[in-house]
């Protein structure tokens, strides 16, 4: 009995680290952000220098979580990592891709001799900046809404539709959570670049530009939310693990998770406030608010799709083949081993910050980008 | 497993999972050695605080700038390729697999990111010895991520550690350290590094006597060399000594790898080492394999028995042997292996049966069974067999891993001599004189990109056709998609990943024409 109590515990501490690393994923992901922006915000070349210059420095950090996050998943719900790429092929297969073309784009843009020249990697960076976030967060939506797909006995999965998982792009709800996710990335991005970037042009100009993508963000969000609390849900019933569609899910599993409620509505003021210091008072403080608040939001979202008997990721096909953190869980053995691998994660944020802080110290300029330095 | 087989889809998808993984090989090794070369070459700028030194840091560094965003570009297709194409394998194993992915992430790749930065950001913000330690650490993250990925894939060559949940129908980790401490793991890290350090050595070495060619940049080129050529030596030596022992662990854990290598296809005591050799086809077939024969060798007599036993007499088995069966040498056939998988998947049905009509007793002793070790090690280990068709499926294409293990063996012993020479005539003072060497070093850069491969596809066509040896082959390893979208999917990545490949080489290339900066 005591090995089922503590396996549990383990389902319930990986489902929150992968909440952590997704959530901090979306944060992280102002980098898409500022890249989406790189033809609509600067108004010269050197601008547009800065902008990529700022976003380049952190590239690898979003892009490391996103793998970690991806490892993570393997290593805990397997299951879900089987099912999912396995399956819904196309999309993360559209994501990989527009990865793939970012992570060579900052090095090879500017330099010499890169054969297909500087615009083609920056039409690299600008799709990545637009489709990497929408697609994460329309992938991320089917937690809520569902997917078409059967696990066979041996737990094999087989995906009922010939579209591998771009018939998620017919669902408007998963529209909208991609495109909240896409300009809350914007948002932040500008927010970063108002922090870090020392040109006042530029920063009145992105000032600007907050008060627009700010409008459809909330649009989008409030779609998404309000149907969220309204939909049906996929509860798994814990005793015998079979489940049923029930009614006011997800409303009922804020209801009864009031500290997730409080998480989530702490995320959103933050986000707000965040956006609300910069327009208001021209702060430069606003990514602090905004991102932490990002993190939090998104991390009770995770915690309302896998918590209080819910199926994370549901199959609108075949109901039982649903999963959920106790089906879709590595070995008791394998958690507990993993978890004391996760103690390590304190010390990688702490040296991560300490090296941020070394050289973030100083802001951006004009005359660094005009230096012999590494600029992209 | 698998009901009915598409043969397309899976050929595709190893075709897809081979080209992407290629490509990631492609840049990994020059990471792996670089760095190390860097942080070397850093160090002593600190230690002398010669300027000189850090413009040649500098220089290198900007070429493994370039090379590094590509690995991380190719990188990350392959993490989720085993999810997206190799799903069911992905949940066989996923308990045990995922864990070095996982740690990999967290323990090397947020080191490797967060100090590049430091590295290439840091010159005028951090101190030198901060950003010295920052170069140090880019290093050291590169080799531990190495070590997991190295840590996975030794798993699927020799898989420890685990026993099988009849439940789930997977595979559970029962030990961690059975799983590091895989002696093809050992053997595998030790000597994929060395081949990094090797390899970045010789693109240190053939760059730099492209300067002395040209009369450029000597003072850099020859203390480059120095780097090099020592750094290289001792690696090519290592790269020598760790293979041997790969291939001593391979004889005893994929015996049927071990003699596809040496194309050993009829066991014999006193054996020869064939040093050089061409391959052609006989009348004489085992089921419908055709059997081959040496046209052409140069062998060492009896160093095979004596390498691999001891002395001369020992029988060193062959191919024949592992598939018919030798009842003298105690060999087990693939037949008998094949009714024992068979009888272990019989199990797992009658468990799958109970399940269904929910009988607790015997679900509860059919969980006993697979826990129990005897079952384990007499049937389940046989467990793969079960989907094997015909008893020669178990031989894996024997030209393709006797060249390359050949051909790589050979470039082996090429580079220890073409570092050493290297040594010999810049501490002679003649390296300038001797053109002819200056161009053979520069020529040599592509052959441990070609040596590296080929150690690749030794490693993993010379265990077809498992992807987990003797646990499943890579047939009920596929994920179930149409084969048509794998084929488009191969096409995007072949184009995508030449067209970066292509201009990779063309920065380089200008990047060092241009010379490090003033
Ligand atoms: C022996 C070394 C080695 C081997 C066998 C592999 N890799 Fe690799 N990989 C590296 C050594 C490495 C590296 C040296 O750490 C890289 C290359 C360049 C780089 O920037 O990091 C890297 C980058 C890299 C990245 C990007 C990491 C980041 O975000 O910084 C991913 C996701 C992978 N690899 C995944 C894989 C997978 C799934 C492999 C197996 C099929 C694999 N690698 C084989
Ligand atoms: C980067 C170095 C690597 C190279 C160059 C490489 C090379 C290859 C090649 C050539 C194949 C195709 C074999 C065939 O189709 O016959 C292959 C297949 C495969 N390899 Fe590797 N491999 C590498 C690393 C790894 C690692 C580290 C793993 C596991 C952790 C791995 C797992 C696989 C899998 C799952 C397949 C597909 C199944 C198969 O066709 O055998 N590979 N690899
Ligand atoms: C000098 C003699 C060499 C010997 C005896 C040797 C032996 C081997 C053997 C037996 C394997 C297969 C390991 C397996 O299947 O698990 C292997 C793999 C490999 N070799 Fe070599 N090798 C030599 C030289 C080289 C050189 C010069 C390079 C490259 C510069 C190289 C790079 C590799 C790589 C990358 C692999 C795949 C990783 C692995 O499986 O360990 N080897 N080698």
């Amino acid at each position: 009995m005591t090995t089922m109590i503590l396996h549990l515990f383990l389902q319930h501490y990986w489902w929150i680290i992968v909440s952590l690393l997704g959530s901090l994923l979306v944060f992280l992901m102002f980098v898409q952000g500022g890249q989406s922006m790189i033809y609509s915000l600067p108004k010269s070349d050197l601008q547009k220098t800065m902008i990529v210059n700022a976003m380049g420095r952190k590239w690898e950090f979003t892009f490391t979580t996103l793998v970690t996050f991806g490892g993570a998943f393997f290593a805990s719900f397997p299951l879900f990592y089987a099912t999912s790429f396995g399956g819904a092929y196309w999309v993360w297969i559209a994501i990989l891709f527009s990865f793939t073309i970012q992570a060579i784009a900052y090095e090879f843009r500017s330099k010499p001799d890169n054969i297909f020249g500087q615009k083609t990697f920056d039409v690299f960076l600008f799709l990545n900046g637009s489709l990497g976030p929408f697609l994460i967060g329309a992938a991320v939506a089917t937690f809520f809404t569902g997917s078409q797909f059967s696990l066979n006995r041996m737990n094999q999965v087989q995906w009922a539709t010939a579209w591998y998982g771009l018939e998620a792009l017919l669902n408007i709800r998963n529209l909208a959570l991609g495109f909240t996710v896409l300009f809350l990335a914007r948002i932040n991005g500008l927010l970063y670049i108002i922090n870090t970037i020392d040109d006042e042009d530029l920063i009145k100009e992105s000032g600007k530009k907050l008060i627009l993508n700010s409008i459809p963000f909330l649009l989008f969000f409030l779609f998404f939310v309000i149907s969220l609390l309204f939909s049906k849900g996929f509860a798994a019933d814990p005793a015998t693990g079979i489940v049923t569609v029930e009614k006011f899910k997800y409303l009922h599993n804020f209801v009864q998770m009031p500290l997730v409620l409080i998480i989530f509505l702490t995320g959103v003021v933050g986000v707000l406030y965040g956006i609300g210091i910069s327009v208001l008072r021209n702060s430069e403080k606003g990514i602090w608010f905004s991102g932490a608040g990002t993190v939090l939001a998104v991390f009770s979202l995770f915690l309302v799709a896998g918590f209080n008997g819910t199926s994370f990721y549901p199959s609108s096909y075949d109901l039982q083949s649903s999963l959920t953190i106790r089906n879709a869980s590595s070995s008791l053995f394998t958690l507990k081993t993993m978890m004391y691998v996760s103690f390590i994660i304190p010390f990688v944020f702490a040296y991560i910050w300490y090296a941020w802080k070394a050289i973030n110290n100083t802001k951006i300029t004009e005359n660094e980008m005009k230096s012999d330095g590494h600029v992209y | 497993m698998i009901e009915n087989v598409d043969l397309v889809l899976v050929n595709w998808s190893r075709a897809q999972f081979a080209l992407t993984a290629m490509y990631h090989w492609l840049f990994v090794p020059l990471t792996l050695g670089l760095s190390f070369i860097l942080a070397i070459m850093e160090t002593i700028y600190v230690r002398t605080g010669n300027e000189e030194w850090k413009r040649l840091t500098r220089f290198w560094m900007t070429l493994f700038g370039i090379n590094f965003a590509i690995g991380i570009a190719t990188g990350i297709i392959l993490e989720f390729e085993f999810g997206t194409n190799w799903s069911n394998y992905s949940w066989f194993v996923g308990d045990i697999f995922g864990a070095p992915l996982a740690v990999e992430g967290i323990l090397a790749f947020f080191l490797e990111s967060t100090f590049v930065a430091v590295m290439f950001f840091g010159w005028n913000k951090v101190s030198k010895k901060f950003h010295l330690t920052s170069t140090w650490l880019v290093a050291i993250g590169a080799s531990l991520s190495a070590l997991w990925i190295l840590v996975a894939n030794a798993w699927m060559q020799n898989p420890v550690g685990m026993i099988f949940n009849p439940e789930t129908a997977r595979n559970e980790m029962v030990s961690f350290w059975a799983v590091l401490f895989n002696p093809v793991a050992v053997d595998k890290f030790l000597h994929t590094i060395s081949s990094g350090f090797l390899l970045g050595s010789m693109f240190v070495l053939g760059i730099s006597s492209w300067f002395l060619i040209r009369k450029r940049e000597e003072l850099m080129a020859r203390r480059s060399i120095l780097i090099a050529g020592v750094f290289g030596l001792l690696s090519s030596l290592m790269v020598a000594y760790t293979g041997d022992a790969s291939t001593r662990t391979i004889s005893k854990v994929q015996p049927v790898k071990f003699a596809s290598m040496e194309a050993l296809f009829e066991g014999k005591s006193n054996a020869g080492l064939v040093a050089v050799g061409v391959l052609k086809d006989t009348d004489k077939k085992i089921g419908e394999r055709v059997v081959k024969e040496f046209a052409f060798k140069i062998e060492i007599p009896g160093l095979l028995s004596v390498l691999t036993g001891g002395d001369k007499d020992a029988y060193v088995q062959g191919i024949t042997d592992h598939v018919l069966g030798n009842e003298k040498r105690g060999i087990m056939s693939v037949s008998e292996k094949m009714q024992k998988g068979q009888f272990a998947k019989d199990v797992l049905m009658d468990y799958k049966r109970a399940r269904m009509i929910n009988d607790k007793e015997q679900l509860k002793s059919i969980k006993g069974i697979f826990r129990d070790k005897e079952f384990h090690d007499k049937y389940f280990r046989y467990f793969g067999y079960s989907s094997i068709d015909k008893p020669e499926d178990v031989i894996p294409n024997v030209p393709v891993s006797f060249y390359s293990f050949h051909l790589m063996v050979i470039l082996g012993f090429l580079f220890i001599m073409i570092f050493a020479t290297a040594l010999y005539f810049l501490f002679k003072g003649s390296l300038s004189d001797n053109r002819w060497f200056l161009w053979i070093a520069l020529l040599s850069i592509p052959l441990p990109y070609v040596a590296s491969e080929l150690g690749w596809i030794l490693t993993e066509m010379g265990r077809q056709p498992w992807i987990i040896q003797d646990l499943m082959p890579v047939s009920a390893a596929v994920s179930q998609i149409n084969s048509g979208s794998v084929i488009t999917t191969f096409i995007l990545f072949a184009v995508l990943f030449t067209a970066l490949l292509i201009s990779e080489i063309s920065i380089m290339v200008k990047q060092v024409k241009t010379g490090p900066r003033h």
